[in-house]
């Protein structure tokens, strides 16, 4: 084993090295840019053999990255905020086509005003694409996720790409431990690329010709049933990585301390780090706090959530980005999911980058563990954390 | 080096067992049906002022402008849709665009 101190950025490019991607094609954004800098490197010095295709924009990166994977590359890229939103187009016709590719996003928020800090709106604006979406909370996991996208992308019971956002600078640009296996350990793992069909100059394959309605119907059908069935493959591919590198996530959702818990704190992304001090420190005051980490958003993991929180005293979702006009998006997914029948709080917080403390979880957990135990049955979907100097400001708006 | 240091890598074609719906197509002759019924305007060639220059036969989208052994060019009124491209292209005007069916006060 060696453990090298890598960014999340480089600790990304190097799982995609490991998984010998063929094709790179991607365009420079902050902070996602040294992800792809770094494949170029490797590229120009040989360490890669690899063909990086520079585009003019992202809608042409993703458009370029479908194209190679539809001839038989395993290709990849990586984007964020803006780029991603410009891409938004090409990712329905990759989910669409149902050929398995492997991006990178570093979740970062969206301008105006202009700002490169961590905020999960634009990996949320992706979930109703067919995408698979996983969001790492550390730079290994990044690195894991990544390689395990590729097995679960091109895996024939899903036949979907896959996504693996990892928080901007948080993770992007910080240096941490990162164990990286060699080459020929991940080539024993990694199968062969697979996919459903190939466009070759040899074949007659049209992708994307007009249907009839009740086939477009069916098509959008069987995204749904190998969403479904991805679930299965998310949970083998944790186990089967296990084995081979020791390192295991509990597939869709991690859980920490979270079997015995009465409050649960469900939440993605890095600030689950702080959230689980926040447990720890919960429950050292007699509250037993635990943290749902939601380690994929797409597929949603209903069957645990349906198993492990429909039971709990209450479930507090910490959102990092909203739907204007209505809730955050995980909010809106757990509520769906446990349709009433225990006491649920959404919080929108950290937009932008605003640093969310393992105090802060800490008090908005007691706060809610006091208004349940007040009234019994709580329903809160919206509370702000605002920062602190504008809280009297907007509680007088609200007011 | 190995397969998987050259080229595409190792790449397998293998279809789905489960349910499986995929947005490909393969062309075919009259996947649409026979197209010509679309057509308001019937391309008429005049092989009078003909040059075989082909352009027509190049320009056609749906390959319904034939070519005959001496060059000379027909058209195929069971998929030619009347998009005017030919004529459109054609040099010395040799092809004519004309109405398949005149209404009344025309």
């Amino acid at each position: 084993m060696t453990k090298r101190a890598l960014t999340g950025n480089h600790a990304v490019a190097e799982a995609a090295k490991l998984a010998r991607v063929k094709v790179v094609a991607a365009y420079p954004i902050t902070p996602q840019t040294t992800i792809v800098e770094r494949l170029a490197e490797m590229i120009e010095k040989g360490e890669l053999e690899a063909k990086m295709i520079r585009v003019e924009s992202e809608h042409s990166a993703m458009a370029a990255t479908l194209g190679a994977a539809a001839a038989g590359a395993r290709a990849f890229t990586a984007t964020s905020s803006h780029g991603l939103l410009y891409m938004h187009e090409v990712l329905w016709w990759t989910a669409g086509a149902r050929i398995p590719v492997v991006m990178a996003v570093v979740a970062r928020a969206i301008g105006p005003p202009w700002n490169i800090h961590v905020e999960h709106s634009d990996v949320m604006d992706q979930r109703d694409t067919g995408w698979i979406i996983s969001i790492a909370q550390e730079n290994q996991e990044a690195f894991d996720l990544t390689l395990q996208a590729f097995r679960i992308s091109e895996d024939p019971r899903v036949y979907l790409p896959m996504i693996v956002s990892l928080d901007g600078f948080i993770l992007s640009h910080t240096v941490a431990p990162v164990d990286v296996p060699p080459q020929e350990d991940v080539d024993a793992w990694l199968p062969p690329r697979r996919q459903p069909y190939m466009i070759t100059p040899e074949s007659n394959v049209v992708m994307g010709n007009i249907a009839n309605d009740d086939e477009y119907y069916m098509m959008r059908f069987s995204i749904q049933t190998a969403m479904q069935a991805a679930k299965k493959v998310i949970d083998e591919v944790d186990v089967e990585f296990g084995k081979a590198f020791g390192r295991r996530y509990g597939g869709l959702v991690e859980c920490y301390l979270c079997d015995d818990a009465d409050y649960v704190m469900l939440l993605a992304g890095s600030w689950a780090g702080d959230a689980k001090k926040a447990a720890e420190q919960l429950r050292e005051e007699g509250i037993r706090a635990g943290v749902a980490r939601v380690r994929f958003i797409r597929p949603w993991p209903e069957e645990f959530i349906r198993e492990r929180l429909v039971n709990v005293k209450g479930v507090i979702v910490f959102d990092r980005s909203i739907s204007f006009g209505s809730y955050g998006q995980l909010f809106t997914d757990t509520a769906a999911t446990l349709y009433g029948q225990t006491s649920l709080r959404g919080v929108i917080a950290g937009l932008g980058g605003v640093d969310v403390k393992p105090e802060d979880f800490a008090s908005e957990v007691r706060d809610f563990v006091s208004k349940v135990e007040e009234r019994g049955r709580v329903y809160e979907p919206r509370r702000w954390l605002l920062p602190k100097k504008y809280s009297k400001l907007a509680e007088e708006v609200v007011a | 080096m190995g397969t998987k240091g050259s080229g595409l890598g190792q790449v397998e074609v293998v279809e789905p067992k489960t349910l499986w719906f995929a947005p490909i197509s393969y062309p075919a002759p009259a996947s649409s049906g026979k197209t010509g019924l679309w057509r308001t305007e019937r391309p008429v060639v005049h092989l009078d002022k003909c040059i075989k220059c082909l352009f027509c036969w190049l320009y056609c989208p749906e390959d319904t402008i034939l070519r005959r052994e001496d060059d000379y060019v027909y058209v195929d009124y069971e998929y030619c849709k009347g998009c005017g491209i030919c004529a459109e292209v054609c040099p010395t005007h040799a092809i004519e665009m004309v109405p398949e069916v005149v209404g009344e006060g025309q």
